[in-house]
């Protein structure tokens, strides 16, 4: 059956997602989270975090840009954006946003700019992977089927 | 004729006599005048004359004679009576003044001639006082020679510049024609002419210690006089000349141990050493006192000294010692720490490289079963699988053995089903046990647990080690497995007494018996079954394969597991029984399936969720707000959100009985807010719970949390069971302190 192989084809993706690294535990916590009072939790939140991660990155270009840095800010931006990436278990833009903060301490433009890039990298990386995945979800939830939950048994 | 006299012309021409007279009375008369100017002009000159008086007297008296005299160079001849009255006055005058010239004269000469024996006197005193500044000034001398002496012995602390410094100065101070030190030898019966002064290299003279001289010497703590023919001083050739005298003094050889407190040592049973000094040949110096006190001054000086030199050598030598043996331990500690090092570096190596083509072989070799297979593909595969199971466990073995050694293995504790485990050895066995026809019979006591909480893994492999054995050493007839729980009296009666379990409340020890009916052990063995690559060597085991591992690990994992293995036999041929027992703990009624990844929670009792338990979250993160949020209304509670601390402090009120804030929100922080809280109820039942998020839990966060008078901290992100097991705790005791 065709949901079958889709209900396959998601759990071979999320997996993936899992194995590279780009999602941690804290995704399938929110994934727990999801039930019938509250069936588009996820697809809230994850939408929620890429508004929220969007005005960050680009608050974060243009205070980067000034000829003087205000660091403090910088770091108290991307303290949030590492809040939020570890609240939906976006791992890999949260270890970014660790390596950022590092920089931001110590007060190195270069190593601040590279960050960033780093991040919006893995952003966009996790970002696009996301929304694969939630169009997935929706193809399944369309033809009828139910999303399988995942068990994580390494 | 000759009238040059030019006196009167009534001379009588021949009377010489007169004429004599005349002349003499003049220069009489001259010399009395210049007398007493003669005396003036002198004792004018000197300052110190005390009888002027006296003077006075006898100048008028010298005078008046003189006067006298003069008249009477008129009075030889006729004279008128002027003349003779002037002569009369002059002769009454001057007999006055003789007679008390006289009279006084008797008074002054005594005193003039005791001022001679005055002066003798203090001649003598003067003399006196001579010697015994010359006396006091080489009294003198000799302490500054004692002093520069002393100081130049003092002033190294090598033995032998002590003692040939002391030599050379002594020869120069006192200006010896020889000076030797006599040292006494090792076994303490000679002595041995160590040092001298003259001679560059003295060769070994040696005397024997117990000459009545050399024991004069050594009783009397003074310079003794000796005679130069004895032997110690018959070092330096005298030739023809006669020998100067010769003195010999003592040196104590003090050591360190004879050194009291309060007084000298007693220098009875001490060893000491010989000096004798020699005088100039030929010379009629004779050895003074001073020059004895000195030299006995200068022993003493150089005794301490080389104590001092001894001391030192003695530290000097432990200290090189230490330092031998410092870098001695520290090579040492380092090829350890290489060893061990390399060691683990083989270690991890071991373990992922070899494991990981393992693991491929038995998943690749399992999965192929599955397939279809002819049945010779089939056995050979099942050869295959069996193999390799039995490589991978021998690597576990090796590697788990090694990691127990080190301390570093710690148990998995978990949730798991203990009859299942049983019932998997079981079946793990069975295969051998039909093909060696033997009767394993399982027998789970009543009272035992279904569940437990421990290490699954290594208890299964702990009862799988001790049935196989029991297996491998039958060759025929039965084994039988009894698993109960361990009580009380039984505890007691458990082979050695250092064992001394104590069943609890949340746990309780499981006893397994596993008893077979093989080969059995002898006693002597028995101690060696639980060393490692240790196996008893009868032909029956030399053919059952296996690295001698298996107990060894398994007394291990049973020591870890807070428990004790041990094997009982009666002998050989008689079978053995295997008994452990291990702690177990007592699960907590289960409501809801774990999730599979997170194995060390526990899970916790109670409600699982809260309904309607009003809770107040504070949170600038828009996401992690949201996220906060759909846990805990997935737990069932009533939560308000707040996104800045003002808001927070606003809405607030005495129905919300838990507050989450994020501990670290710009403008207010986390802290005042709870301060503020504090401020706002201060009845303790009427405040809410406070709770910070943050992200990180180091040791400042938490005291700073405490400061405030914060109920609880959590690690961010917080988990769905995490969650619960912090409200429930929080609800049940009103204080959590830490929740990672």
């Amino acid at each position: 059956m065709e949901v079958v192989q889709i209900q396959r084809t998601l759990m071979d993706y999320t997996k993936s997602l899992f194995m590279e690294g780009l999602l941690d535990s804290q995704f399938l916590q929110l994934q727990q989270l999801q039930d019938e009072s509250n069936p588009d939790f996820v697809v809230e939140v994850v939408s929620l975090f890429f508004d929220d991660s969007e005005k960050l990155l680009n608050e974060l270009t243009i205070a980067l840009d000034q000829p003087s840095v205000d660091f403090k800010k910088v770091d108290s931006y991307v303290h949030q954006l590492k809040g939020s990436s570890s609240s939906i278990g976006a791992q890999r833009v949260k270890n970014a946003c660790v390596a950022f903060r590092n920089f931001c301490q110590v007060q190195n433009i270069e190593g601040c700019l590279t960050c960033l890039q780093q991040v919006k990298q893995e952003y966009y990386l996790v970002k696009n992977k996301l929304e694969t995945l939630f169009r997935l979800e929706q193809q399944i939830v369309t033809s009828g089927g139910s999303i399988p939950m995942i068990e994580m048994g390494f | 004729m000759d009238s040059c006299n030019c006196i009167e012309p009534q001379w009588p021409p021949d009377d010489l006599l007169m004429k004599y007279q005349y002349i003499s009375d003049f220069f009489i008369a001259l010399a009395y005048f210049s007398i007493p100017l003669e005396l003036i002009y002198f004792v004018k000159k000197s300052a110190v004359f005390p009888y002027r008086w006296v003077l006075v007297q006898f100048g008028a008296f010298i005078v008046l004679c003189g006067a006298t005299h003069l008249i009477n160079l008129w009075t030889s001849t006729m004279h008128s009576r002027t003349v003779a009255m002037v002569m009369t006055t002059a002769k009454v005058f001057t007999a006055a003044v003789s007679c008390i010239t006289a009279l006084l004269l008797v008074h002054i000469i005594p005193d003039l001639l005791s001022v001679k024996t005055r002066e003798m006197f203090l001649k003598n005193k003067a003399a006196e006082l001579d010697r015994e500044m010359g006396l006091i000034r080489t009294q003198e001398e000799t302490g500054r020679h004692v002093r520069m002496l002393t100081h130049e012995i003092r002033s190294t602390l090598d033995r032998h510049t002590i003692l040939k410094t002391t030599l050379v100065e002594l020869g120069r101070t006192l200006a010896l024609e020889e000076c030797a030190l006599w040292m006494p030898t090792r076994a303490g019966l000679e002595l041995q002419l160590s040092y001298t002064l003259r001679q560059q290299n003295p060769v070994g003279y040696t005397v024997p210690i117990h000459l009545p001289v050399i024991n004069q010497v050594f009783s009397s703590s003074h310079a003794v006089k000796i005679s130069p023919n004895c032997p110690v001083a018959s070092i330096h050739p005298s030739g023809k000349y006669t020998p100067g005298e010769v003195v010999a003094v003592r040196v104590p050889l003090l050591h360190l141990s004879d050194f009291q407190i309060n007084d000298w040592p007693e220098l009875s049973t001490k060893r000491y050493a010989l000096m004798v000094l020699m005088l100039p040949l030929d010379s009629a110096r004779q050895w003074r006192v001073h020059e004895l006190e000195l030299v006995e001054v200068v022993a003493d000086q150089v005794a301490v000294a080389l104590s001092h030199a001894a001391i030192l050598e003695e530290s000097m030598r432990a200290r090189d010692l230490l330092m031998e043996q410092n870098v001695a331990l520290d090579m040492a500690r380092r090829e350890a720490e290489t060893a061990i090092r390399a060691r683990n570096d083989f270690l991890a190596v071991m373990n992922h490289e070899m494991r990981t083509p393992m693991h491929a072989i038995i998943a690749l070799s399992s999965l192929l079963q599955e397939t279809e297979l002819t049945p010779e593909q089939r056995l050979m595969v099942e050869t295959i699988l069996k193999s390799s199971n039995l490589l991978s466990t021998l690597i576990n073995d090796v590697l788990d053995l090694s990691r127990l050694e080190d301390g570093s293995l710690q148990l998995d504790l978990g949730t798991f089903n203990l009859y299942a485990v049983f019932k998997e050895v079981l079946n793990l066995i069975k295969p051998i046990v039909s093909v060696k026809k033997l009767h394993v019979s399982l027998n789970l006591a009543p009272d035992l647990p279904e569940y437990a909480v421990g290490d699954e893994k290594r208890l299964m492999q702990t009862i799988l080690n001790v049935v196989g054995n029991a297996v491998k050493f039958s060759k025929d007839g039965s084994i039988s497995i009894t698993a109960f729980v361990a009580k009380a009296e039984l505890l007691r009666d458990s082979q050695t007494s250092e064992f001394f379990p104590v069943p609890g409340d949340n746990h309780f020890y499981l006893r397994v018996q596993v008893k077979d009916s093989g080969i059995g052990v002898s006693p002597q063995d028995i101690p060696k079954l639980f060393t490692k690559f240790a196996q008893t060597q009868s032909t029956a085991t030399r053919n059952s394969g296996g690295t001698g591992l298996g107990l060894a690990i398994c007394k291990r994992f049973v020591n870890l597991m807070e428990g004790h293995i041990w094997i009982e036999s009666e002998g050989l041929g008689k079978g053995c029984t295997a008994i452990f027992m291990v702690k177990l703990g007592i699960p907590e009624r289960l409501n809801e399936p774990e999730l599979a990844f997170m194995p060390k929670v526990p899970p916790n009792h109670g409600p699982t969720a809260f309904p309607g338990l009003k809770v107040l979250v504070m949170d600038e993160n828009g996401v992690s707000r949201k996220v906060t949020k759909g846990l805990l209304v997935h737990l069932g509670c009533d939560v308000t959100m707040v996104s800045s601390s003002e808001e927070c402090l606003r809405v607030v009120s005495n129905e919300h009985k838990v507050v989450f804030m994020d501990a670290c929100v710009p403008g207010m922080d986390g802290y005042e807010i709870a301060v503020r809280i504090h401020e706002k109820f201060t009845k303790r039942h009427e405040r809410p719970i406070i709770v910070a998020l943050t992200g990180n839990t180091d040791k400042v966060t938490k005291e700073n949390c405490m400061r405030v008078g914060m109920d609880g901290v959590i690690l961010k992100p917080v988990s769905l069971d995490k969650m619960r097991s912090v409200l429930s705790d929080l609800l049940e005791h009103r204080v959590l302190f830490e929740a990672i």
